[in-house]
Order: C-alpha cells, then sequence, then structure tokens
C-alpha cells in the first residue's frame, strides 16, 4: 500500500507535467483542428531557455524566488514567441488548404525545433542547477512527498486554473470557445479570428514552456530530444481526456502519469511506453472521443 | 446619398460569376428587401457586403467610406451586423454567451453590454427565460430571436437578415418580421433577404428582385407588391389575383 501511494505521488507529478503540455494540443486543436505536434518541442525550448538563464547567466545565484520568476516567465514569453513565428511562417500559409499538409508541416516544426536546439544548446546532456531546490520532505503516513513535488503541482494547478477560469469566464475565452464551432460565425461578431489563433498559440506555449522549467527542475537532466516522447505522452493524455475537451486533457494527463509510474513501479521503467501508447491504440479503437469527448459540438 | 451604397458589384465562386453587377442602397429606418429564388445570388450579396466574402469588382461604400477588401471583424466595428443564412448560433454556449460575443467589440464596456443585453431580452423575453440554456437546445424560433438579438448586441446602423423567417411557423415568422419593423422604425438601415416574398413586401420600404446574379426589378415595396411579375414568379398565382 505504501508503494502504491508513493507511486501515485509521483504519477500525479509528472502528470501535472503531461497535463499542461496536453492542454496546448487541446487548446489549438480546439480552434484549427491541428494537432500541433511541435507541442513537446516547445516545452523542451521553454526547457532550454530556463536552462540558460539559471546556468549560462547565472540567475541561480539570485534569491530563490526571484530566480524562479524569471526561470518560469521568461521561458514562457520566448517560446510563445517562438510558436507566434511558427504559426505565422509554417501554418498560416496553410491554414485554409489541406489539413494533411499543416499536420506534415507540424511534425516539420518538431524536427526544426530539436535540430536548432542542437546547434544551439549542443548534443548533450545539460543539467539545471541540482541543489536550486531543497530536496526536503514531509511523510504522509508511508508516503513521501518532496515540497518539490508539492510546489510543482501547486504551480501546473494554478496554471490551469487560471486557463478555465478565462476560457469559461472572459469573453474572449468564450471567443475561443466559439471558435471551435464556427468560424465565419465569429466574424460576424467582430471577432478577430486570427487574433485568437495567435492567443491560442501564446497560451499553448507558455503552458508548454512552463512544463519544461518544470521538468528540468524536477529531473535535473535535459537533453533536445526531450520534448519527442514528452509531446507524444501529452497527445495520448490530450485523446484520452478527448482531444478539444480542456478538463479532459487535464484529467487525461494525471491519468497517463500515474499510469507510467505505476508501470515503472510494478512492472518496468521500460515497459511504460509500450503501456502508454497502447492505452492510446485501445482509446482510438474503443473510444475515439476519448473519455470526457461527447460528440463533436461539446467540444472545449 | 444613401448609408449604404452597393454598386456593381461582380463576385466570383472559382470561375463562376455569382454576382453579375449587383446595385443596391440601404438607408436608415428603412427595409429594403431582396427577394429571389435559390442561387439567385441574395445570401452571396450579404456575404460579401460582411466582408465574408471578396468582390472581384464594384464597389461598397458606407457612411461615403469604402468597405471593399476590409476583414469581416473590421466591417462589424464599422456597424454593420450580418444575421446569416441559417441562424449561425453557437450552440455550444449559453444564451447569455452568444448575446456576450454578439457584444464583443464593446466588452470593456460592461455597462453598454448589460444595457444591451437588457434590450435584446425586453425585444424577445423568451430570450430572457432560457437565459442560462445551451443555445442549441432552443427551438428554431428562438435561434432565430437569438441570431436577431446577438446582430443587435454591436449596436448596428445596418442589419442584414439573412432568411429570418426560414423554417418557421407562419405566425413565427410573421412576428419575427414584425420585430423586424421595429428595429428598423428605431433607425435602422435593414437589409431583408427573404424567400417569402409576400411577408417580405408588406413590410418593406423598397425592394430588388434578384434572378442569377442581377437586380432584374427594383422599386417602393408597395409598387412592386402590385407589379404583375413580381405576382407571378414570386407571390404565387390565385391569391394575389383574388386579392387584386
Amino acid at each position: 500500500m505504501g508503494a502504491f501511494l508513493q507511486y501515485t505521488v509521483i504519477g500525479l507529478t509528472v502528470g501535472s507535467f503531461y497535463a499542461l503540455v496536453a492542454l496546448g494540443y487541446t487548446i489549438v486543436y480546439g480552434i484549427i483542428r491541428l494537432i500541433n505536434f511541435a507541442q513537446g518541442d516547445l516545452s523542451m525550448v521553454g526547457a532550454f531557455l530556463g536552462w540558460t538563464l539559471l546556468v549560462s547567466f547565472g540567475f541561480q545565484r539570485l534569491p530563490l524566488y526571484l530566480a524562479l520568476i524569471i526561470a518560469f516567465v521568461v521561458p514562457m514569453l520566448g517560446t510563445a514567441a517562438v510558436n507566434i513565428v511558427i504559426l505565422q511562417f509554417a501554418y498560416k500559409p496553410l491554414l485554409r488548404k489541406s489539413l494533411l499538409a499543416i499536420l506534415i508541416t507540424a511534425l516539420g516544426m518538431s524536427l526544426l525545433l530539436q535540430n536548432t536546439a542542437e546547434l544551439i544548446w549542443g548534443p548533450s546532456i545539460q543539467a539545471y542547477p541540482p541543489n536550486l531546490l531543497p530536496s526536503t520532505g514531509f511523510f504522509m503516513g508511508p508516503v513521501h512527498v518532496t515540497y518539490v513535488q508539492l510546489a510543482l503541482v501547486f504551480v501546473s494547478l494554478l496554471l490551469m486554473g487560471g486557463m478555465v477560469l478565462f476560457v469559461q469566464g472572459t469573453t474572449v475565452g468564450t471567443a475561443m470557445r466559439a471558435l471551435a464551432v464556427d468560424h465565419d460565425a465569429a466574424r460576424l461578431m467582430g471577432i478577430n479570428v486570427d487574433g485568437i489563433i495567435r492567443l491560442a498559440f501564446v497560451l499553448g506555449a507558455m503552458l508548454a514552456a512552463a512544463s519544461g522549467v518544470m521538468l528540468g527542475l524536477y529531473y535535473v537532466q535535459i537533453q533536445f530530444t526531450m520534448g519527442f516522447l514528452l509531446g507524444l505522452r501529452a497527445f495520448t493524455a490530450a485523446v484520452l481526456g478527448g482531444i478539444g475537451n480542456i478538463p479532459g486533457a487535464m484529467a487525461g494527463g494525471m491519468l497517463i502519469g500515474l499510469l507510467e509510474s505505476y508501470t515503472t513501479g510494478y512492472l518496468s521503467g521500460s515497459w511504460k511506453d509500450v503501456i502508454v501508447f497502447g492505452v492510446l491504440i485501445t482509446v482510438l479503437i474503443v473510444k475515439p472521443t476519448g473519455l470526457f469527448g461527447e460528440r463533436v459540438a461539446e467540444r472545449m | 446619398m444613401a448609408l449604404l451604397e452597393i454598386h456593381d458589384l461582380h463576385v466570383y465562386y472559382g470561375n463562376i460569376e455569382a454576382l453579375k453587377g449587383i446595385s443596391l442602397e440601404a438607408d436608415p429606418g428603412q427595409i429594403a428587401a431582396i427577394l429571389g429564388g435559390n442561387g439567385a445570388g441574395k445570401t452571396t450579396t450579404l456575404r460579401t457586403i460582411s466582408g465574408l466574402l471578396r468582390p472581384r469588382s464594384g464597389s461598397i461604400t458606407y457612411g461615403g467610406k469604402s468597405l471593399i477588401g476590409m476583414e469581416a471583424h473590421l466591417i462589424v466595428a464599422m456597424g454593420l451586423s450580418h444575421v446569416p443564412e441559417g441562424r449561425r448560433i453557437f450552440g455550444i454556449l449559453t444564451v447569455e454567451e452568444n448575446l456576450n460575443l454578439g457584444g464583443y467589440l464593446i466588452r470593456s464596456d460592461r455597462k453598454l453590454v448589460s444595457e444591451r443585453k437588457a434590450s435584446a431580452y425586453a425585444l424577445f423575453p423568451r430570450l430572457a427565460e432560457r437565459r442560462t440554456q445551451l443555445a442549441g437546445t432552443l427551438s428554431g424560433g428562438e435561434q432565430q430571436m437569438l441570431a436577431i438579438g446577438r446582430a443587435l448586441m454591436s449596436g448596428p446602423k445596418v442589419l442584414m437578415l439573412d432568411e429570418p423567417s426560414l423554417g418557421l411557423s407562419p405566425i413565427l415568422a410573421r412576428s419575427v418580421l414584425k420585430t423586424v419593423r421595429q428595429i428598423a422604425n428605431q433607425g435602422t438601415a435593414v437589409l431583408l433577404v427573404e424567400q417569402n416574398a409576400r411577408q417580405a413586401l408588406a413590410i418593406a420600404d423598397r425592394a430588388y428582385v434578384i434572378e442569377v446574379g442581377r437586380v432584374v426589378l427594383e422599386g417602393e415595396a408597395a409598387t412592386l407588391a402590385g407589379d404583375e411579375r413580381v405576382q407571378k414568379a414570386y407571390l404565387g398565382g390565385f391569391e394575389a389575383v383574388g386579392t387584386g
């Protein structure tokens, strides 16, 4: 039982990273029906930007709270800028043409980001400052929870909660949901559709970048290839929850994190991707709309 | 000079010429009806005015300013509002959220948004009863009311309506058109596309009859209602003859 709970804690921590990336997939998909395969690589870009600030620029020597604010906010903005450039130059010209062409382009963008990161930051593994965050924690019964785990999950939930409040509670968020249904009708409301698409790319990139920095802080090691599997797992999470569905992406991320953690704990770490992608295939066969996806019209 | 002037508008779908030189006008407080059969170009005309389609040539001027090439959302901001064919309400959003989106451009002025919502609810009390209901669950008539209410949220000077009576019972259709007359009487210029020529002519001031992309007849609504050709083609035989 103790082990089970311990795996649960780890699973929820990792799951919250996946959930952030999955949210990005889902927001973009909801609006332009694009699976943005570069989503995981945006997370990698965020991780490296954070690393550059903390290690190369030496911001790790600042007071901890200040270092963390910089290490989150600047990569989130920087990655958003990268995603806007990708949108304008790669996706926008194809937006009203072929969905397949834009999907292939997304795969291309994923590779482009990886190779550019390799050029800039090198092919070898880089390390986040290992002693930046305290490694202490506390026991909840038999379960050891570190303060870092608690903080990372808390920040993830905060970001996701902010996202939900924005989408559900503001007129601009309502416009995002309306775009999931009818672009032309949205234009007739005076909604700048291109502007909302840009906003979705900004938000998706910011969530991905935040998860990247968290991954760096949690696992310490980062590499230019880290976004690939992360992206696929988050995509699985989004599909599991019902792509286009915001609460679904969050729940899907947590479920994938838990599944991975239990597999690693009870079976072996090398089996986790077999299980995760097995789930993806099963969901696609049995319930393609995902756990939370109802009809297409209920998305977001 | 009219508030909205369309002159010699040519619109193509690929190589097919859908509008072959349409000219029409709309003035404040007046209803201009656009009549014609399926595929005549009525919807295309409205979609071109509201910026969803680009004309190949011709002019659209609103208050002396050209609307050609302007993006649809900016045209709404200029004061033109379009209730599209098939209503196109956002079914996954509530009635209230649909109205909020109609007021998207004035969203920072919360007071104005709630004032306009209040007048939409006053115009269509049925919507007020259903404000938290998903718009997709409304009846056809209620959806039409919502589509019109939503279009009024931006405070338009020109209101374009595409087949507002389509799919409604005769009683409901009459009541919707009566509301359209009320809206015009408050000073809005209305462009009304209708298949139901009799009811449209009854409330309109002017009318244009479009056939295969051209205006073939135009004039005072009352005159056109008495025109033999209009009676034959759009008002159906015996009743028009019977009532003289």
